[in-house]
């Protein structure tokens, strides 16, 4: 439904209400393309036995595919993101998970009383503009101030639209908060 | 404000009685550390929690009511339970019942002025008591600058409940108590004895080490060692200085006095494992030397190698004396330069055959030294590196010296060209009205400093070139001992083995929901990223290594100014 501001690629956003107080979204990538994949490897081995052919070394083959393995490994455990969520507590915090594809999970958890926002933010990238959803941390020292910002899904880059939503379900959490709400958007 | 009430999941199964554990009001959380059994007598209960509070220093209560019926609801029980919250007073009183294996348990909360009007919204967050309570939270280093800020942080409080509560877990099983308790249990304390005799002797050895340390601290401190020549030498060696620091190291390790904290005590605990791989891959690395007489071997390849770079040194300015790479020099000065050289290596060449005899010698008692450590063993190695190139690293610093002079000679010459000249006490460039005969002297000093320059710059490229060379060697080997030195094995394996052991915060799971039941959560222990981990806790070495940047290093060999060795000596003048 939504689709990658750099590609163009379909993401797909899935949301989920466990309760009033409790959102969970998730963005989910397009799977591996099996093409692209084989294209890539055959090229590689193409390559390689191309070498062999001149050289006459057998080791360039074995090479080959020992690099080819070591990168398929290292592309899906660190470089390839299948789904990007965020669950969303009212009153316990904001938890941002990113799902590679070897399954492996890197999560982080902000507490609510760190958060001081959800804002929209728009960038210059190269020659265009881009949008991106991040979180706004409180400065422990100065209540007002901003200390850091978490950027939110990274790696899929959904567009505006899609952005928009995430964003509005948000707030809608977070204007549950007791404290003193703060408007202050960048958007 | 949304109620989170933090359950333990060893307690699900737990019978039917009254919920114990700490209210944590700002955050309205509360922390159920374990369950009171029926039947109970109300003030012995309320001893023991007065008992636990004096002990531990948190403000441990009744919290609510706890029931598990294996049958349908009984109305009696539940009317019964809602009394109890009147003989322990606590605002506001919980219930949580479970019904029969149903995983959705209803939870409410009762209010003495019942003046609420909405139903307030409950989440269940279930956690791993003994994880939680074992594991060592790490906050991000930006909060933890505040100290202050961090007590407003609701899962270092959580933690620090848990954690702070080992009393109350202290009771096992077979413990008769007046009060029934359900909460994580540990399976008694196994005794080994072979863990018992070694934590008998771990004393007197740590007593005997600090003497023996203390004795070695006081010799190496005395006034014989501290001469010019000999603390000279000591400050150039590798191998002393990282004596010195493996010293320190063993004398962290041997005090008596026990650790404040915890990063204390990984640092202890760290040093001491890194210490003991360090002594066992010197120790397998000294078997293999000394198996099938390979030191006999190393020595009589040695000679020959050193023999080689000599041969290829004098092939070399043999070839600089002439005309290199078709480069037309100033005749004279390179017959002088390159004769001079060409005699020095003929000098290293006669030392070098005086030592040959000794050397096998001198190798089988210095691999001796392996046994105190790798780390030892490679800056040995060094150091030896650093003497066999001796030659190398003087024909560099005379090539250096020499450049630097012209360098220097052609700038201020250049300045008396412009009509300018450095003024000294102000610091900077003045203009100044030379006679002529000044102006003829500096242009015809300029000149011949100039038509010179091509034949020093192209015997200090050359040397510079062999010089970096070896330096670049010496920097991997001390790259290895820092990464040795510095890292901290014992935090890596117990990060690999237990990761809840070092926290970098948690992560919930939703569970699954029933409509008009509370949310359940299930919370997990995050466990440190290995790249924040030796971040952390790696331990500080003895870098005797400039950290100059690329450019300042770029800049210094342009202006023929020396590099490595002697940056050291540079500062302290400063």
């Amino acid at each position: 439904m939504a689709e990658n501001q750099r590609t163009g690629a379909p993401l797909a956003l899935r949301r989920r209400h466990h309760s009033a107080s409790c959102r969970e979204l998730a963005v989910r990538a397009p799977r591996l393309q099996l093409r692209a994949l084989s294209t890539l490897t055959s090229a590689v081995w193409l390559a390689a036995y191309g070498l062999f052919v001149l050289c006459e070394n057998s080791m360039v083959l074995s090479a080959a595919i020992f690099i080819t393995l070591i990168g398929l490994i290292v592309y899906l455990h660190f470089v390839k993101v299948d789904q990007e969520s965020l669950l969303i507590i009212g009153s316990l915090g904001i938890q941002v998970t990113s799902s590679y594809a070897s399954g492996k999970e890197s999560t982080t958890f902000i507490e609510m009383s760190q958060v001081k926002d959800v804002v929209i933010n728009e960038a210059i990238h190269m020659q265009k503009i881009i949008y991106y959803l991040c979180i706004l941390i409180r400065d422990p020292q100065d209540p007002q101030g901003v200390s850091e910002v978490v950027p939110l899904f990274q790696s899929s880059k959904p567009r505006l639209d899609c952005l928009i939503e995430v964003y509005k379900s948000c707030q809608e959490i977070l204007q549950q908060r007791e404290t003193a709400p703060q408007s202050s958007e960048i958007k | 404000m949304v109620l989170k009430v933090f359950f333990p999941t060893c307690c699900s199964s737990a019978e039917s009685g009254i919920l114990i554990g700490r209210w944590i009001s700002e955050q309205s959380s509360a922390v159920v550390l374990a369950v009171v059994h029926f039947p109970f007598i109300p003030v012995q209960v309320k001893q023991y929690l007065s008992h636990v509070q004096q002990v531990t220093k948190i403000k441990v209560s009744v919290l609510g009511s706890w029931s598990n019926s294996k049958r349908e609801k009984e109305e009696s029980l539940s009317k019964f339970l809602e009394d109890l919250g009147t003989i322990f007073a606590h605002e506001p009183w919980i219930q949580i019942s479970k019904e029969g294996d149903s995983k959705f348990w209803s939870c409410s909360t009762l209010q003495k002025e019942s003046n609420s009007s909405k139903e307030e919204e409950i989440i269940l967050v279930y956690y791993d008591q003994r994880k939680v309570m074992l594991s060592q939270l790490h906050p991000p280093a930006n909060t933890s600058t505040d100290p202050k800020a961090d007590d407003a942080s609701k899962l270092t409080a959580v933690f620090d409940t848990v954690a702070n509560s080992k009393i109350l877990f202290m009771t096992d099983k077979y413990d008769d108590g007046p009060v029934k308790l359900t909460h994580w249990q540990s399976d008694g304390v196994e005794a080994s004895i072979i863990v018992e005799l070694l934590k008998q002797a771990s004393v007197p050895v740590c007593l005997l080490l600090t003497f023996l340390l203390s004795l070695t601290s006081v010799v190496c401190k005395s006034r014989m060692l501290k001469f010019w020549p000999l603390s000279f030498l000591w400050s150039k060696l590798s191998t002393c200085e990282q004596l010195g620091h493996r010293l320190q190291h063993l004398q962290i390790i041997s005090s008596s006095k026990k650790a404040q904290n915890q990063t204390q005590l990984m640092r202890k605990a760290n040093i001491f494992v890194s210490l003991l791989i360090d002594v066992a891959l010197g120790i397998l690395l000294m078997s293999w030397l000394y198996r099938k007489s390979r030191i006999g071997h190393l020595a009589d390849t040695l000679i020959p190698v050193a023999d080689h770079i000599a041969k290829e040194l004098q092939d070399l300015l043999q070839w600089l004396m002439g005309a290199p790479a078709g480069l037309k020099m100033n005749r004279a000065l390179d017959q002088v330069l390159g004769r001079f050289f060409l005699y020095h290596i003929h000098l290293w060449i006669s030392y070098i055959h005086l030592m040959s005899p000794f050397i096998e010698m001198i190798l089988w008692y210095v691999g001796l030294s392996a046994c105190l450590g790798l780390t030892v063993a490679l800056c040995i190695l060094s150091d030896i590196i650093a003497l066999l190139t001796f030659h190398i690293y003087c024909f560099y610093v005379y090539g250096a010296r020499l450049y630097c002079l012209k360098v220097y000679g052609l700038s201020s010459l250049w300045r008396l060209f412009r009509g300018k000249k450095w003024n000294v006490l102000r610091q900077r460039v003045d203009s100044c009205s030379y006679d002529l005969d000044q102006l003829f002297i500096g242009t015809l000093l300029f000149t011949i400093l100039l038509f010179l320059l091509p034949t020093t710059a192209l015997y200090y490229l050359v040397f510079t070139l062999l010089r970096l060379l070896v330096v670049v060697v010496q920097g991997l080997i001390h790259l290895l001992v820092d990464l040795i030195d510095s890292l901290p094995l014992y935090s890596i394996i117990l990060r690999f083995c237990r990761s809840y052991r070092l926290a970098a915060g948690v992560k919930f799971r939703v569970l699954e929901q029933k409509q008009g039941k509370p949310l359940r959560l299930l919370m997990q222990i995050n466990p440190l990223s290995y790249g924040s981990l030796v971040q952390r806790y790696r331990l500080p070495t003895c870098s005797c290594y400039p950290k100059d940047s690329w450019t300042s290093l770029c800049r210094k060999l342009f202006f023929g100014e020396l590099i490595y060795p002697w940056k050291h000596k540079g500062e302290k003048q400063d």
